[in-house]
């Protein structure tokens, strides 16, 4: 069947609800309003004012109760409006969640799971646009999550209920919309949550990336080839604990690398792949490697000047070209 | 008052005292000796607080505190021992030596710690409170935090969640008048702090923090009131430390005539001259209690010291729940 995105992160929630009675959805406008991204329009009707909870804008304080009730006994679904407000929760989501269980010798685990959207595109301005994933990826303690495809939407909020530990998920706005076939299978979408995902086979150069970028990559990928030049994309999938066995693999078989990152450069994911490569896949390399990343600038509102600012297409493959020393 | 219990919980309730000050006391020294580090905060003057509250609460009951929580840990039933090896950093200390005084934990009695972020157990309470009433359980939240958290939006947005949703939270704020070295009206507009919780809906009163017995009445009423579904409590109680706010503060803040002037509201003092009056306790009664803490403090000493440290090995255990498989 043919299902969006939101669709598809919205059966998932409602497998997790039916399933778990200790699992329950908290947030802001999750209820009533049905989600500010509408993906858990009509739970409030199903599940009842208990499992579906909206909460005041308290995001410290409705995340942090998040993890009280996940180190007692309940399996929380929290849901953050964007990356961007998430930042007034970063307290109880560094400072608590990723440590209380090192902290204490092990003697809790935390399995919550945070929900949040990311990215830019939708003229939105610089208070609701950053890519802020790393800053999470950075932190030992919590795992963070991209699903970038409608079977990763689908698939990978289960295997992340049931991990005993912090699980953060992003959803790029800008996927919300799109559609794709999802297999009535589900062992074609129950997704591991430990590997990146080779989207595109190929020998020439890799490309790495993951979430909202990813479909951009692919269509990068698609005007490489009419050209001769055969991209492998690599969709990380998971950016922490990053899955660095795929990656090398892949380096090792391409010898030439471009990241692809929504996020800034400076001391970005892009800038930690690279390190990676660097450290594992050195002697593999046959040119500098090279990234496409968002302009080090707040991402503005107007069209012209937000499209500058992300990494578009036509920036993707005229890298590659460059590195293939075709421009 | 005549103190309204029997002759053994009356003297369970000094005996506890004690048992904190002669801790807090050896841990300074400890300190001083080099066997513990980092930062230290001593509960000294504040006892009647947390021995008081803590007598109210079932065993099933979940608690937060601070970073000034020893004596919290050692009357909620964590041992001497786990305590002084944990601030010996030895891996037989609560918390495996990894949290230090700060950050005492111990999953059998229900104790969430030990945290060191001022207001930052507030949500955590809440949300087991949340978890205790979908999963139907009975239980009581008592969450301590001193007066300077009640300046974090943390503490508002809690205050303000507890009560919209009803949760069983009883709020323990621990006034002892500085926020480390600013004063309570030197930070506050509003220096009432029932006021402010009042406003959230939540029936507030204030207690003489440094009185064992009107403690302990207090929080029997808040526990009851919690525990029959009536939503959160909130309680101010007003002590005094005697000690400075770490090792390393040198207390320019505050005058010596304040200082001396609470010292002589000691709460153990207060106490024992009431029992003593009341004909509950005798000196060589007295005198034995402070002997079976010294002899305890003594032992847990003895104890972190003969402890073991964890293997270097070890350092990644416990990151997360299962290994990562690199």
């Amino acid at each position: 069947m043919t299902i969006t995105y939101r669709e598809a992160m919205r059966e998932a929630l409602r497998e997790a609800l039916k399933s778990d009675e200790r699992v329950f959805l908290m947030g802001e406008d999750v209820g009533r309003y049905g989600g500010s991204y509408a993906v858990s329009k009509g739970f409030l009707e199903e599940f009842g004012p208990e499992r579906i909870r909206d909460t005041p804008l308290s995001e410290l304080t409705f995340v942090g109760a998040g993890i009280g009730a996940a180190i007692n006994g309940m399996r929380p679904i929290v849901e953050i409006m964007t990356v961007n407000f998430s930042l007034l929760a970063l307290d109880q989501i560094v400072n608590m969640a990723a440590v209380l269980r090192h902290m204490s010798g092990g003697q809790w685990s935390i399995p919550i799971v945070i929900r949040m959207t990311t990215g830019a595109g939708r003229q939105l301005g610089a208070q609701h646009s950053h890519s802020l994933e790393c800053w999470y990826a950075h932190i030992p303690g919590i795992k963070v999550l991209s699903p970038a495809t409608i079977a990763d939407a689908r698939g990978m909020l289960a295997p992340a209920l049931l991990d005993p530990d912090p699980v953060i998920i992003f959803e790029h706005a800008q996927l919300y919309n799109m559609e794709d076939e999802l297999s009535d299978d589900a062992s074609n979408w129950r997704c591991d949550i430990r590997s990146a995902a080779v989207r595109k086979k190929g020998n020439h150069l890799s490309l790495i990336t993951y979430g909202g970028s990813l479909p951009k990559t692919m269509q990068a990928a698609e005007l490489l080839a009419a050209e001769g030049i055969n991209a492998e994309v690599i969709d990380l999938r998971v950016l922490r604990p990053l899955d660095i066995g795929t990656i090398i693999a892949s380096v090792k078989n391409t010898h030439r690398a471009i990241v692809v990152d929504e996020g800034w450069k400076t001391c970005g994911l892009s800038a930690e792949i690279m390190a990676l490569i660097m450290e594992n896949a050195f002697y593999e390399l046959d040119a500098p490697l090279a990234r496409v990343c968002s302009e080090e600038v707040p991402i503005p509102y107007a069209k012209h000047l937000e499209d500058a600012a992300l990494p578009q297409v036509s920036d993707i493959v005229s890298t590659a070209r460059i590195m293939m020393g075709k421009e | 008052m005549t103190i309204p219990y029997d002759k053994d919980f009356a003297v369970v309730l000094l005996a506890d005292m004690i048992r904190i000050r002669r801790m807090e006391e050896k841990a300074a020294e400890m300190y001083g000796l080099g066997k513990i580090r980092g930062f230290l905060h001593l509960y000294i003057g504040e006892e009647a607080i947390a021995v008081g509250a803590l007598h109210a609460l079932s065993p099933d009951d979940n608690v937060i505190a601070t970073y000034r929580e020893h004596g919290h840990a050692l009357v909620r039933g964590i041992t001497m021992n786990s305590i002084m090896a944990e601030m010996f950093g030895k891996r037989e200390g609560c918390s495996r030596g990894r949290g230090g005084s700060m950050h005492l934990f111990d999953r059998a009695t229900r104790f969430f710690g030990g945290t060191a972020i001022v207001a930052s157990g507030i949500p955590l309470a809440v949300g087991l409170a949340l978890a205790d009433r979908m999963q139907k359980m009975q239980r009581v939240t008592a969450c301590f935090f001193g007066d300077g958290a009640v300046a974090e939006g943390a503490f508002h947005e809690s205050m303000n969640l507890a009560a919209l949703w009803q949760l069983p939270v009883l709020f323990l704020c621990e006034n002892n008048y500085y926020a480390m070295g600013t004063a309570l009206d030197r930070y506050e507009s509003q220096t009432d702090l029932c006021v402010k919780a009042s406003s959230y809906k939540m029936p507030a009163v204030k207690v003489d923090g440094m009185d064992v017995v009107a403690v302990h009445e207090t929080i029997k009423r808040a526990v009851s009131h919690v525990r029959a579904g009536n939503g959160p409590y909130f309680v101010e109680l007003q002590a005094y430390r005697f000690r400075p706010h770490s090792m390393f503060d040198p207390e320019l803040y505050r005058a010596r005539d304040e200082v001396d002037e609470w010292r002589r509201r000691d709460p153990i003092q207060q106490y024992y001259a009431r029992l003593s009056d009341e004909g509950k306790l005798s000196e060589a009664e007295y005198v034995a209690l402070g002997a079976n803490a010294d002899q305890e403090i003594n032992n847990a000493v003895d104890f972190a010291e003969a402890g073991t440290f964890e293997p270097i090995e070890d350092l990644h255990r416990d990151v997360y729940t299962t290994e990562l498989v690199p």
